[in-house]
């Protein structure tokens, strides 16, 4: 019989400790091999967080390591909460996270439900949809810059032949009403892939059989669609939506390569302005404050999502 | 509304969950909204009340 790995480790482990292991109850054993990826989580998560708590409550500054830090108590959080310019960051956030959302679920559905139909090509035509969010975001934001030139521009160009607007008048990234809009464009081409992938998942797990039921009862196209298909693709759209928000709540590369938060301040995100001031301004009190706050409202957010994707699941 | 009410006061989790689901909803609005900058300042203690009551109920039992 051949000599195993296992059986070489297992005679070269000295006997005291085989015996040791050999004596170990299930539970045990389950704790020796849980305990390292605990050990590792409390380092490398729950730590930090609790360090950037102690930290919201103080003016320490990472430049200065050897400035005396002093306790400020609620300073930081007060200067955040009644700043106006943070407040101007926080609705150029929910306007970017809102459209973002809205447009990625519906075309995102749309696609997943076209491609769901058996037709030839269907496959190739399935991956050149995801390519997009295969690309790095710096690429994509690189790419979307060209795009988006006034002069050269292909998206400009394309304005111009649907609408007539001639294409150098306007500045996609310059201007200040429609920099928003251009970091909305670029973020949902490449992410409603990633929305059409998990619909399709959810709409190739509803058998076959349930359809040809309806179809024997007589029920409408309209009428299986709304009462069998987005019923019970809802869960799947549901976890589809807590990733993108809580990944576009933290949205920074592709926003800067766009834009960089500008003009003015009209693309400023929240991660964005949370860099400056941790790694520019080098206000690391202030900028742990701010992070805790922004902590606490994903988190209260995705208990809520989480819990009513639960009840979801139950029906 | 009644059922809410007693489910409130025999420390039930469904209503608690909903009342701390709501002030984290309405904590977030506060906090993005476009409309008063007093809204803003008082999102985060809403948000926290809410985050915190809403891990504390869901241990309640149902």
């Amino acid at each position: 019989m051949a000599d195993t790995p296992i059986d070489r480790l297992a005679r070269a482990t000295p006997s005291s400790l085989a015996r040791r292991v050999r004596g170990l109850s299930d539970r045990a054993i389950a704790w020796v091999f849980v305990t390292p990826t605990i050990l590792l989580l409390l380092a490398i998560n729950i730590f930090p967080l609790i360090w950037t708590v102690r930290l919201s409550f103080t003016n320490f500054a990472a430049n200065k390591p050897n400035a005396e830090v002093k306790w400020v108590g609620l300073r930081n959080y007060t200067r955040i909460l009644t700043d106006p310019d943070i407040w101007q960051t926080m609705q150029a956030t929910a306007h970017f996270l809102f459209w973002t959302l809205l447009f990625q679920v519906v075309i995102g559905f749309s696609l997943a439900w076209l491609i769901n139909r058996k037709f030839r090509g269907n496959d190739l035509l399935t991956t050149l949809i995801v390519l997009p969010m295969m690309l790095s975001p710096a690429v994509v934001g690189n790419f979307w810059t060209f795009l988006y030139e006034p002069q050269i521009g292909l998206f400009n160009y394309a304005v111009e032949f649907f609408t007539g607007i001639p294409a150098s008048s306007f500045s996609m990234l310059g201007s200040v009403t429609l920099a928003p809009w251009s970091i909305v464009i670029a973020d949902t081409w490449m992410w409603t892939p990633f929305v059409m992938l998990i619909c399709l998942a959810g709409l190739r797990s509803i058998p076959d059989y349930i359809y040809e039921a309806a179809e024997v009862d007589r029920a409408s196209k309209w009428r299986q669609f709304w009462t069998m298909t987005v019923p019970m693709v809802l869960p799947f759209l549901m976890l589809a939506v807590l990733f993108r928000g809580i990944e576009n709540f933290k949205m920074f590369d592709l926003v800067v390569q766009l834009t960089g938060g500008g003009p003015g301040s009209t693309t400023l995100l929240t991660s964005i302005e949370l860099k400056r001031e941790a790694f520019e301004k080098w206000r690391t009190g202030y900028s742990s404050a701010y992070a805790i706050i922004l902590f606490v409202t994903v988190f209260g957010l995705a208990s809520i999502y989480v819990k009513a994707l639960n009840k979801v699941k139950e029906r | 509304m009644k059922g809410f009410l007693s489910g409130l006061l025999r420390l039930r989790r469904g209503p608690w969950e909903l009342l701390a689901s709501c002030l984290i909803g309405l904590g977030v609005f506060m906090l993005m909204q476009p409309f008063v900058l007093w809204a803003f300042t008082w999102s985060f203690l809403v948000t926290l009340t809410g985050t915190v009551m809403f891990i504390i109920t869901s241990h309640f039992p149902e």
